[in-house]
């Protein structure tokens, strides 16, 4: 892997974001209007409950930490479809570029445009509704990381179904998050939904964050088992999202999908 | 003139395609020496954009093997398409992008030495220095093109494919174009490997040309020698006759 290809897919995300408001707002309004929209909806919740009961870290923080995760897959997706906008493939493909150096590049991007993202949440959050981020402690850090790794796996995943399907399948990458958002308890515990979706729960990375995140905030300790399952998993989702890119573009490569990328097939 | 004497640049052997039980290459063989300019020439459909696109290792053949510079372009991709460039008006530069940029961002993917250099080299040698800042897609077609070239050129490569270069240029520019491609491989040592419709420039800028019809080389010789070899008056009425009676060709020889 060459570090100057790498670099190069970068450095074209950074001057195409850096050069537009249409790249940038969009890095951080989402999150900030969910994050307005659920500190207000938690500071209503607590009215109606006992005192001591702090919807903020709850809620808010939930909402925070998946957010994340939803830039996260974002950034990477973002990325990928500037080359499918600008009919960039052939252009690339023809140079010495590898799919991991490009591939890594997209990832690379999507941690610079998260980043952002995250630290425009916890501002916002912290200062105008209170939110102590602080009292997630350390376990913020695996808390991140699983959903940074699964919000890279299921981007690179949506990458691959984009550039096997054509440009149109965008429309199946957006809805990805909120089709996960069930099984993944950001809201409630696991055990409030029935015995099937549990065991889909189970099988997706967030759901131990999310249960993680309610027991710090509960006071309790969150079992190291469980995010060591989480950390496995999205790990093995990782491997699984690059290996089904890799199997993508090679068959895109020997059908001449590639080439003629725009025509969606090749029948 | 031929570079052949001397290791080909690139080397095309046995080379086929088939999409399902239709051939779109059947066999190609050939080879470009360095200095030597090649012209692929053939009607529509005859095989050649997925000739080069196979070259460039954006679409894998069904058999056969490519060489650039002793590289397999199967087994040692990135080491061979470093030493490798296209232009073609089917694939522009990112229009969301300044041409310096842009060529900017090609020049670190082929891991070119001194990039900024090598942009200006590129930009100064095609005439585009007002336009570098400017975004590849308010650019006219002419001046994609050219800025298609320079991304072609940013490389230093050894080997050159242009699938109709100078479809999209005005006469003039056209020629300008032909005499800085041809200095181009003159004084790097790169061969090329030239495509285009128009038979007045390929008797002009190609050494060799190769005339392909239904995924098959008819002929190969000199573009100024083998009208008259096969009794036609030029080589666009060789052309003609390639596109329309293949058979005649692919059979009977010269008259």
């Amino acid at each position: 892997m060459k570090p100057s290809r790498v670099y190069a897919i970068v450095l074209r995300q950074f001057w195409l974001i850096r050069g537009s408001f249409a790249r940038v707002f969009p890095l951080f309004a989402w999150a900030a209007i969910d994050i307005i929209l659920w500190g207000f909806i938690s500071r209503y919740l607590g009215v109606f409950t006992a005192a001591g009961i702090d919807f903020v870290p709850i809620f808010l923080g939930a909402v925070l930490f998946w957010d994340f995760f939803i830039r996260v897959m974002q950034g990477v997706t973002m990325a990928f479809f500037e080359d499918v906008w600008s009919r960039n493939f052939l252009n690339l493909f023809a140079t010495p570029l590898s799919v991991s150096e490009y591939v890594t590049g997209l990832v690379l991007s999507s941690v610079g445009t998260s980043a952002i993202g995250l630290a425009v949440m916890i501002l916002l959050a912290t200062a105008a509704f209170g939110l102590p981020f602080a009292a997630y402690g350390l376990m913020a850090v695996p808390f991140l990381l699983i959903l940074f790794v699964f919000g890279v796996s299921l981007g690179i995943f949506a990458c691959a179904m984009v550039l096997r399907l054509g440009p149109a399948a965008e429309w199946f990458v957006w809805p990805i998050p909120a089709l996960i958002s069930p099984f993944a308890g950001v809201f409630y515990p696991i055990a409030t939904l029935p015995a099937w979706m549990q065991g889909v729960a189970y099988a997706l990375p967030p759901a131990y964050v999310f249960e993680g995140l309610r027991a710090v905030v509960a006071g309790g300790t969150v079992p190291a088992g469980a995010l060591a399952r989480g950390g496995i998993l999205a790990a093995a989702g990782l491997l699984l999202a690059c290996g089904f890119f890799a199997r993508t573009y090679r068959h895109t490569v020997r059908t001449g999908l590639l080439a003629r990328y725009t025509a969606e097939s090749v029948s | 003139m031929s570079g052949l004497a001397a290791a080909p640049v690139l080397s095309v052997s046995g080379l086929r395609k088939r999409y399902g039980d239709t051939p779109a290459v059947d066999g190609v063989s050939f080879a470009v020496g360095r200095r030597e300019i090649v012209g692929l020439l053939g009607p529509n459909g005859a095989g050649k954009t997925t000739t080069i696109n196979m070259i460039l290792g954006v679409l894998e053949p069904s058999a056969g093997s490519i060489r650039v510079a002793g590289l397999d372009v199967a087994t040692r991709r990135s080491k061979a398409l470093e030493r490798t460039s296209f232009a073609a008006v089917y694939a522009p530069l990112p229009g969301n992008l300044s041409l310096e940029r842009n060529l900017r961002i090609f020049g670190l993917l082929y891991g070119v030495p001194d990039v900024r250099a090598r942009v200006d080299d590129a930009i100064r040698r095609l005439d585009l220095d007002a336009l570098r800042g400017r975004k590849c897609g308010v650019l006219s077609s002419g001046e994609q093109t050219r800025a298609s070239l320079a991304k072609a050129l940013v490389s230093d490569p050894d080997l050159l494919l242009l699938d109709e270069p100078t479809a999209s240029l005005d006469p003039a520019t056209a020629r300008d174009i032909r005499v800085k491609i041809r200095e181009f491989a003159a004084e790097r040592g790169c061969g090329v490997l030239w495509t285009s419709h128009n038979m007045f420039e390929v008797q002009e800028i190609c050494d060799r040309v190769l005339f392909l019809s239904h995924g098959r080389i008819l002929l190969e010789g000199d573009p100024r020698a083998l009208p008259a070899q096969h009794g036609k008056a030029s080589l666009e009425e060789l052309f003609i006759a390639v596109a329309r009676e293949p058979l005649s060709l692919e059979q009977g020889a010269a008259p």
